[in-house]
């Protein structure tokens, strides 16, 4: 391999180079090169360490120690409920206040290595004596580990490619924007711990797969099982690895190896992922998980074949042999898939895989995923957004890595290009690729710069050969037919070094700045600019929840939108019919349904669910666009796709989406709309417009004079972005 | 010292009065404030009112232009039950109103209204909100030329001799009426959308409604049997409410003659007014037909702890004990119809509660292999008595990891296997570490 050289150098410098270059103050501290460099090594990376923590504070000192956003509400709620319990009712909870009447098995629905794993560090600070809040455990889980994934990313990088690069990666990733974006303090949410999981199991993989050794491997299972009780994102690597070793296999470079790492972190894996309940037997019998298991197979006729050749020499019969075995082999492992998804033992793929390979299934068949935002496909905006220069050195990187191919660059190769698809299909998805991309990325740097540097210090020799940008391409031309111009190439050299670090530079002031505006608002408080420039601070949310836990009957039940439902059972502590695990979507389409029907039917409905309070999200007087007029379509969609009487084009006028004067009639007269417009025509939110003027829209209401019969207002919030109506009881006399 | 015996005698009154009023546990009314368009309808209709006064009724009578007319004092109601003999009266005295009499009815309080042959709006409009809709046209009566009431002259055949009574001995008593009753007044239709009113005393087939005084032009809005002239609401809270189409119906003069139907042979002595009458008025204050359900209870079979949470597939008794007021103490009430759900969205377990003759009902059954959110739901509604609707909320939660069975005869196989494994590898590793 063409950098192989290098590589040596680093980790055992030449002794007569230490002699040589070893300059005047270090024999005045007495370390030697190698201590020296450990030593700064060390310090980088507790720097890193420590700058991947605060960087992600941003959102406690710009707002408060508080969860973010939706999901984060649920784990924090199970995490409390797991501390004040115990494991076993923790495992065991049957959770009646969501999804009523149906209600949900919680510990058989989630992934619960989030939970556990802030609960054990809230045991662990507490047996410590330290007297935390478990919401303080919560909130600073996600730095705390994204400050681990640097650490593992340096590892990573050491072992791909060269320590250097292990360094610039773990830098890149501890302030790269799409891993902030979820992991700043307060994102409790299952991603901050998994993408840790992930990358560890990677590393561990490729480590097993370096060095062959059975404990890496049972490390990296074990690894594969922390992921797996973190996220379902786990289907990612069960997919990868096989990938990987489909491709080792096929490029020629089966190993005894890859043998064992493989086989060992399969089986531990698959036995310890099937503890998880929410996983069981589906990993083996779901055809997500088909592939794995037919690698496994393969690589073990792979085995049974070299151990043949082994035994025959003779190369003719060998070949005969190999075609029948093959064959066979591929038929059998086609016939027992064929029939197992025939009589229904192994089940066919869900509609999230389904499309994840095909960005167009999810809006044609499934609306209740389509509708999330975040599984919406990425545009190029937010890639730019999220990786910044990472988005140019990733290709560089890649040509690097196809330089000095090895088992483990093919696996970053491969985890890096993979998940720059998925990362297209889905904009959450950037999360599994930023690792990768900070990898490669920093191989990329790490060889530049390390190609650069030896050209300053005037080490020709060894450049030359290990040259491979294409900034220095011209460079090393011309330095190979003429010795004159190293003075020139030293210059140039150290131009595109300054470069680099402008560039490098650039990457930070920008991921910070994102941190610091984009991503640290946690959504549950809004805020704004005001007139004058002040900060301005929507705290509706937990105004209208608070109103809830203090106003309504402890077993009263609140429908809305599934958005909020985890916020409404963490913060209002109230039953939900519906909430953001949309396991059940008839359940979803019949809260779709009557939104999107008119008062009288709305009411037969929330009767027959016992209904007591309604709550919307209504964003006319603050401009807050992600409410839930703003979100009617898709309840319309879900309601439609399972209750046909909701037809979309009801609610649209010529293929058009409006709230003023022109509006459907259906839409003007629906629940939604009548309950989010209710009193709106009395109000003036905008000096110069006209009441009534919904400043989320832009437009003059259609339906000022809203009349609500079966529901009365029970409660809305100071800026009108949170309102809750109680359903009347039926008539007394009628 | 000197105040004492009057803040005695004085807290002895407050005890009195609370203890007469209507509650939960005493639900026949007591206070009941009559309206009156004339004071002489105090001596044409004194029967009725002397009979409600010898069952023990305090009757405050009052004018209906009287300005000192007040339901409620300090938002405490004065009186538990309201007759409003006032079909003239388009405004009542003080600031009594339709809304006021629908928000007496509507906290449980109990209301007989009656009109003649001419409704006012005020009365049209308490009617309509109940769900009873008077005739349109303010002269219009009801006629039947096939069952009227035979008298000595030739009349207009507006006095009917109405004998089609719902059947219902909860509202009219054991004793069968024999007589038919002398209606004359106003007919009404009930709303076919509101499922709680009720037709106590139908017109005949032949009966429409219509001025007796013109020519008939056009078809009579009102005919036949679906005229209504006496009609009952029991409303969700169990405030009973009686519309009567005549006036006359409640007089002494009604009360005291006799009665021939026409085409019938029967003659009787006295009409079948005063028994219907007494018996509706005991109905529509409580004396009567008025159940209560306490003990709500369940638990597991062999348990009395109420628990918080059953588990799939448990087995769990139901029990209520239902009560019947019979004017002056609570009976059993005894049936053998009430019914329980175990309802989630839909009926799981549907079942008929045992007796016990005494009042106590129980059902035992096993939780359906479902888990969710439950309830007990006993939706007890016969004509005439009170509506019992009980709904107890009750989660059922599927097994524990720790409480389905540990070892199944099924599974042999499997144990055996990775017993025989383990042991194989053990022997495998000796043979392998230490034969040469």
């Amino acid at each position: 391999m063409v950098g192989k050289p290098d590589t040596n150098k680093t980790h055992q410098p030449d002794p007569t180079t230490t002699l040589k270059t070893s300059p005047f103050s270090l024999k005045t501290l007495k370390l030697k090169t190698k201590q020296q460099e450990l030593l700064i090594r060390i310090t980088i990376l507790l720097l890193v360490y420590i700058l991947a923590f605060i960087t992600r504070l941003f959102s406690v000192l710009r707002y408060e120690s508080m969860i973010h956003e939706f999901d984060p509400y649920f784990n924090y709620r199970t995490t409390l409920y797991l501390t004040e319990n115990g494991f076993y009712e923790f495992w065991n909870w049957f959770d009646s206040e969501s999804w009523y009447p149906l209600g949900r098995i919680i510990g058989g629905t989630l992934y619960p290595g989030l939970m556990v794993t802030a609960a054990v560090i809230y045991w662990g600070l507490k047996f410590l004596r330290f007297a935390v809040h478990i919401r303080e455990v919560c909130v600073l889980t996600a730095p705390f580990f994204a400050s681990n994934t640097t650490i593992v990313a340096y590892f990573f990088g050491k072992e791909v490619w060269d320590s250097g690069a292990g360094l610039v990666a773990a830098i890149l990733i501890a302030i790269c924007p799409g891993y902030i974006s979820r992991s700043v303090a307060g994102s409790y949410d299952n991603e901050g711990v998994a993408i840790f999981a992930l990358l560890l199991t990677f590393y561990l993989f490729v480590k097993a797969v370096n060095t062959g050794s059975l404990a890496w491997s049972l490390a990296s299972a074990f690894g594969y099982f922390y992921m797996v009780s973190a996220w379902g994102g786990y289907v990612f690597i069960i997919n990868l690895i096989p990938l990987y070793v489909l491709v080792l296999l096929i490029t020629g470079r089966y190993s005894m190896r890859l043998y064992v790492a493989y086989n060992c972190m399969y089986i531990v894996g698959m036995l310890l992922a099937m503890q998880i309940r929410f996983v069981g037997f589906q990993h083996v019998q779901s055809g997500e998980h088909m592939a794995a298991m037919g690698v496994f197979f393969l690589i073990q006729v792979f085995y049974f074949l070299v151990w043949v050749k082994h035994m025959l020499n003779d190369t003719t019969k060998f070949q005969a042999f190999l075609r029948i075995s093959v064959t066979s082999a591929v038929a059998v492992g086609a016939i027992a898939l064929g029939l197992g998804t025939a009589s229904g033992y192994i089940s066919p793929w869900t509609g999230r895989f389904y499309s994840l390979l095909d960005p167009t299934y999810a809006k044609d068949h499934i609306p209740i995923i389509a509708s999330v935002s975040e599984h919406q496909p990425t545009a190029w905006s937010s890639f730019m957004f999220d990786f910044h220069i990472l988005l140019f050195l990733f290709p560089a990187g890649l040509y690097f890595c196809f330089k000095r191919l090895s088992d483990a660059t093919i696996f970053i190769v491969m985890y890096g290009l993979t998940s720059m698809y998925f990362a297209g299909v889905m904009v959450r998805l950037i999360l599994v690729a930023t690792p990768a991309v900070c990898l490669i990325s920093a191989i990329a740097v790490s060889a530049t710069i390390k190609n650069l540097t030896q050209v300053i210090r005037g080490k020709t020799g060894q450049t030359v050969s290990a040259k491979g940008t294409s900034s220095t391409k011209g460079l090393s031309k011309q330095q190979a037919s003429l010795d004159q111009s190293i003075p020139f190439l030293k210059n140039g050299a150290t131009v595109l070094l300054f470069g680099a670090f402008y560039l490098l530079s650039r990457y930070a002031i920008h991921c910070t700045w994102v941190t610091s505006e984009a991503y640290s608002s946690p959504s549950i408080v809004l805020a704004a600019r005001g007139a004058h420039g002040q900060r301005v601070i929507f705290d509706d949310y937990r105004e209208a929840y608070f109103w809830l836990r203090q106003n309504t009957p402890q077993d009263a039940k609140v429908m809305s939108w599934w958005d909020y439902g985890y916020q409404i059972t963490a913060m209002g502590n109230r039953t939900v019919i519906v909430d953001n695990n949309t396991w059940n979507n008839t359940h979803i389409a019949t809260v779709g349904r009557a939104m999107s029907s008119y008062e009288d039917e709305a009411y037969d409905i929330m009767r027959s669910l016992d209904v007591d309070y309604v709550l919307v999200v209504f964003g006319g007087v603050t401009g807050y666009s992600s409410d839930d007029i703003n979100k009617f379509l898709w309840m319309v969609r879900i309601g439609g796709g399972v209750f046909p009487v909701i037809k979309e084009p009801d609610y649209l006028v010529n293929g058009e989406y409006r709230v003023d004067k022109g509006a459907a009639p259906k839409m003007l007269n629906c629940l939604m709309y009548k309950l989010c417009y209710y009193r709106f025509g009395e109000l003036t939110t905008e000096y110069g417009k006209p009441p009534g003027y919904d400043r989320a829209r832009g437009v003059e209401i259609g339906n000022k004079d809203v009349k609500l019969e079966y529901l009365e207002e029970a409660f809305t919030t100071s800026n009108w972005i949170v309102r809750i109506y109680k359903v009347k009881p039926p008539g007394n006399r009628w | 010292m000197a105040k004492s015996p009057i803040f005695i005698l004085f807290s002895l009154i407050i005890t009195f009065t609370v203890t007469n009023s209507f509650s939960i546990e005493n639900p026949t009314d007591r206070r009941i404030l009559v309206l009156l368009d004339d004071l002489a309808l105090k001596s044409s209709h004194s029967i009725f009112f002397n009979s409600l006064e010898s069952r023990g009724f305090d009757l405050d009578f009052k004018l209906s232009d009287d300005p000192k007319i007040a339901l409620q004092r300090y938002g405490q109601y004065l009186y538990d039950a309201l007759i409003l003999f006032t079909p003239n009266s388009e405004r009542f005295g003080g600031n009594l109103d339709v809304a006021g009499i629908l928000e007496f009815v509507d906290s449980g309080k109990d209301l007989i209204v009656a009109a003649d042959s001419s409704a006012s709006d005020l009365i049209r409009n308490v009617a309509a909100e109940c769900g009873v809709d008077f005739d349109e046209d303010p002269s219009a009566m009801v006629i039947d030329h096939g069952s009227y009431a035979v008298s000595g002259t030739e009349g207009d055949h507006t006095l009917i001799a109405a004998d089609d009574f719902v059947q219902a001995d909860v509202l009219l008593g054991n004793t069968k009426i024999e007589a038919p009753v002398l209606f004359k007044g106003i007919g009404h239709s009930v709303n076919p959308a509101n499922s709680l009113v009720l037709k106590v005393l139908s017109a005949s087939p032949s009966a429409y409604s219509a001025n007796p005084k013109s020519k008939l032009s056009s078809p009579p809005s009102l005919s036949g049997s679906s005229i209504s002239l006496v009609s009952v609401v029991q409303a969700r809270n169990n405030a009973r409410v009686v519309f009567s189409g005549s006036l006359d119906l409640f007089s002494n003069k009604f009360f005291k003659s006799p009665v021939q139907k026409a085409g019938s042979s029967n003659k009787y002595e006295k009409s079948g007014n005063q028994q219907f009458v007494t018996e509706l008025s005991k109905w529509v204050f409580h004396e009567r037909g008025h159940l209560k359900a306490v003990n709500v209870r369940h638990h597991r079979v062999g348990e009395t702890e109420e628990p918080a949470i059953y588990r799939i597939n448990d087995d769990l008794e139901y029990l209520v004990e239902i009560y019947e007021w019979s004017g002056s103490s609570w009976e059993p009430y005894v049936a053998n119809d009430v019914q329980v759900q175990f309802y989630m969205m839909s009926p799981y377990v549907l079942k008929t509660m045992s007796s016990d003759k005494k009042g106590l009902y129980l059902a035992s059954f096993k939780v359906p292999d479902v888990y969710g959110v439950f309830q007990f739901k006993v939706e007890y509604q016969r004509l005439g008595y009170t509506s019992l609707s009980l709904a107890k909320q009750i989660p059922v939660r599927p097994f524990r990891h720790n409480e389905y069975e540990r070892f199944i005869p099924t599974a042999f196989p499997y144990y055996g296997a990775s017993f025989s494994t383990m042991a194989g590898f053990l022997i495998f590793s000796f043979v392998y570490l230490y034969s040469k």
